[in-house]
């Protein structure tokens, strides 16, 4: 086999490892987008809260320190004990749902029949109301996190493929796992929406509001439940992404690459975002591989936004959205 | 209904027990627009309700308030014996009060079995923890309230229909999905929002039939407003008619349709 197909191949799997991060952000868009109307731009920032808070809780820093200290002229910082993997999980979960609970009744329950567009410049002030939080809470470092998941190169891949093709590809053990793991949140979320009687309800309250109170089901419940969802997912990508590449602002900016995710399968479609994350993924690897070479490369700065004002232009719905019919 | 609670027997051998729901003096304002106007009436046990009355007679307002989409400015709802607060409408749904809309509102992107199994989330007990891990009680629980679903689905006659979005259903046999729905909670007011509007007479019968039988077989008490008068008279044991926002009949078919006011209202007086 020619060497160009092999390293394609692997520039292919690589990319299907980068869609599955950019469906997990998009994931967290879809359910409060579907349920409340909401385009919440605060789901990068909420992933990026989640991940300081687990990393602030395993590693017993005090919240507040600097505003505590700045106040009573104390120097604390540690608590001096360490929180292992799972507590801490559990521990952030509950301040996701808190949050939950909080943007609801400070905020969305005071927004009910309002423009979309006004919604939107809800979550933008919860956004930075959320980065300044986290900074103020835990502080504006730069964190690693640790939650035992490996890194770095899968050696059996490495091996396999080189026995195959005589070429050892470089897959990451975290995009593996992160793989795994978003399959399993995909799964537990599509089985919870279609079987379960929240999740039925939480259909309801996003086909019709009416009809959803007529048959008993309370807003406020739904959309913190939402809320919480969104918050949990917002934590395992905060994880991810954190994981790999330090918990950190920047985080919060993985936000604008679900963007086009989103353009491409839907705002409506939890399968659209996965496929979606998965088409931009490929999408982008490969063209940087196939064309950059010949208009000077970093293409992935721009390929996926193209993409999506592709499908902006011929499709808006997205590939898995609700089609959109005016019946005269 | 206790044997000990019949007050009445009608002609058909139905059993209609004592008062049900009470509105007493509602008033409703939509800012300078009276809706509804001090007005006061009953529901018993076991009857069939119609409020009728011309367009923008109040009718649906009225209907609004009784499920608590609406709330009246002034006057008391009073529901089995007690005055009720003024309550959202899913509290309304959880006393056991369903409803259909003259508009229908049916979630469209579900299967009509899914549209129904609605109906049954204030009958489910077990909490969010205990569903989101399908725990216990959550799974026997589903199996049960398919089963019931079921039920009404061959009620309704509806079977062969259940796999299907609703979204592609034409509009007479949405109708009936809506009903379904509202029966699957299993309540004790079904309130119904012009059941047979923009049906044909075919579909009208149809309609009819599963409103009397309902009524017939499960006991529930009904109160549905119509526009078609044949139909009223037909269905309903006791009628309230409405007119610009105020009561101006209540009685059974007969005595309303010897109503003067009733008369004028809907074949116009003139004014020379």
């Amino acid at each position: 086999m020619p060497e160009q197909v092999i390293f394609g191949m692997e520039v292919f799997l690589n990319g299907l490892m980068a869609g599955v991060l950019y469906a997990l952000v998009a994931l967290g868009f879809v359910l409060i987008y579907k349920a409340s109307g909401i385009f919440n731009y605060a789901q990068g920032v909420m992933a990026l809260f989640a991940a300081m808070t687990l990393v602030g809780i395993m590693e017993g820093r005090v919240p507040f320190a600097h505003l505590i200290n700045a106040i009573l002229g104390t120097k604390i910082h540690h608590f001096g004990w360490h929180v292992n993997t799972l507590f801490g999980l559990i521990l952030t979960m509950l301040i996701m749902l808190l949050l939950a609970v909080l943007v609801q009744k400070v905020i969305f329950k005071h927004l009910v029949n309002q423009e979309g567009i006004i919604l939107f410049m809800a979550t933008i002030g919860l956004a930075y109301f959320m980065e300044g939080m986290g900074d103020l809470m835990w502080g504006g470092d730069i964190k690693t996190l640790d939650v035992g998941i490996p890194q770095g190169i899968n050696l059996w891949i490495d091996e396999t493929t080189y026995n195959i093709f005589d070429y050892g590809f470089f897959i990451d053990n975290l995009d593996i796992y992160a793989t795994v793991i978003a399959f399993i949140l995909v799964l537990a979320l599509i089985g919870f929406s279609q079987y379960t009687k929240q999740g039925r309800a939480m259909r309801a309250v996003a086909d019709d509001h009416q009809a959803a109170l007529s048959v008993g089901v309370s807003l406020n419940f739904i959309w913190i439940m939402v809320w919480t969802l969104a918050g949990f997912v917002a934590l395992v990508a905060g994880i991810v992404w954190g994981t790999k590449s330090g918990v950190q602002f920047s985080l919060s900016l993985i936000a604008l690459k679900a963007l086009p995710v989103l353009m491409l399968g839907g705002f409506t479609s939890i399968p659209g975002a996965i496929v979606g994350g998965l088409i931009i993924g490929v999408g982008e690897k490969m063209f940087e591989f196939l064309v950059g070479p010949l208009i000077g490369g970093a293409t992935e700065n721009w390929f996926a936004y193209v993409l999506a004002l592709l499908f902006l232009v011929f499709r808006p719905q997205g590939l898995f959205g609700e089609k959109i019919i005016e019946r005269v | 209904m206790l044997d000990s609670q019949v007050t009445q027997t009608t002609a058909d051998g139905r059993k209609i027990g004592g008062v049900m729901m009470e509105m007493k003096n509602i008033t409703l304002r939509f800012g300078g627009v009276v809706a509804i106007k001090d007005i006061s009436f009953d529901i018993l046990e076991g009857e069939i309700r119609a409020i009728i009355g011309p367009n923008g007679a109040g009718k649906s307002s009225m209907l609004n308030v009784i499920s608590g989409f609406y709330h009246p400015q002034d006057g008391e709802v009073w529901f089995h014996g007690k005055k009720r607060p003024a309550v959202k409408p899913y509290e309304v749904a959880r006393q056991g009060i369903a409803r259909t809309f003259q508009n229908i509102a049916l979630f469209e992107g579900m299967t009509v079995l899914d549209n129904v199994m609605t109906g049954r989330l204030t009958q489910m007990k077990s909490g969010v923890f205990q569903q989101a891990l399908w725990w216990g009680a959550a799974e026997r629980e589903e199996l049960e309230n398919r089963e019931i679903c079921e039920k009404v689905i061959d009620f309704l006659e509806i079977q062969s229909i259940r796999k299907t979005p609703v979204a592609r259903l034409p509009y007479g046999l949405k109708k009936r999905v809506e009903l379904a729905r509202a029966l699957a909670s299993e309540p004790k007011l079904l309130l119904l929002d012009e059941p047979m509007a923009g049906m044909n007479v075919e579909e009208k019968e149809d309609m009819s039939r599963f409103i009397l039988d309902v009524n017939d077989e499960f006991g529930t008490t009904i109160a549905l407003i119509e526009h078609d008068m044949g139909v009223v008279m037909d269905l309903s044991d006791r009628v309230v008619v409405m007119d610009y926002g105020r009561k101006i009949g209540d009685g059974t078919p007969d005595e309303v349709r010897n109503n003067q006011a009733v008369i004028d209202a809907y074949l116009g007086v003139s004014h020379d």
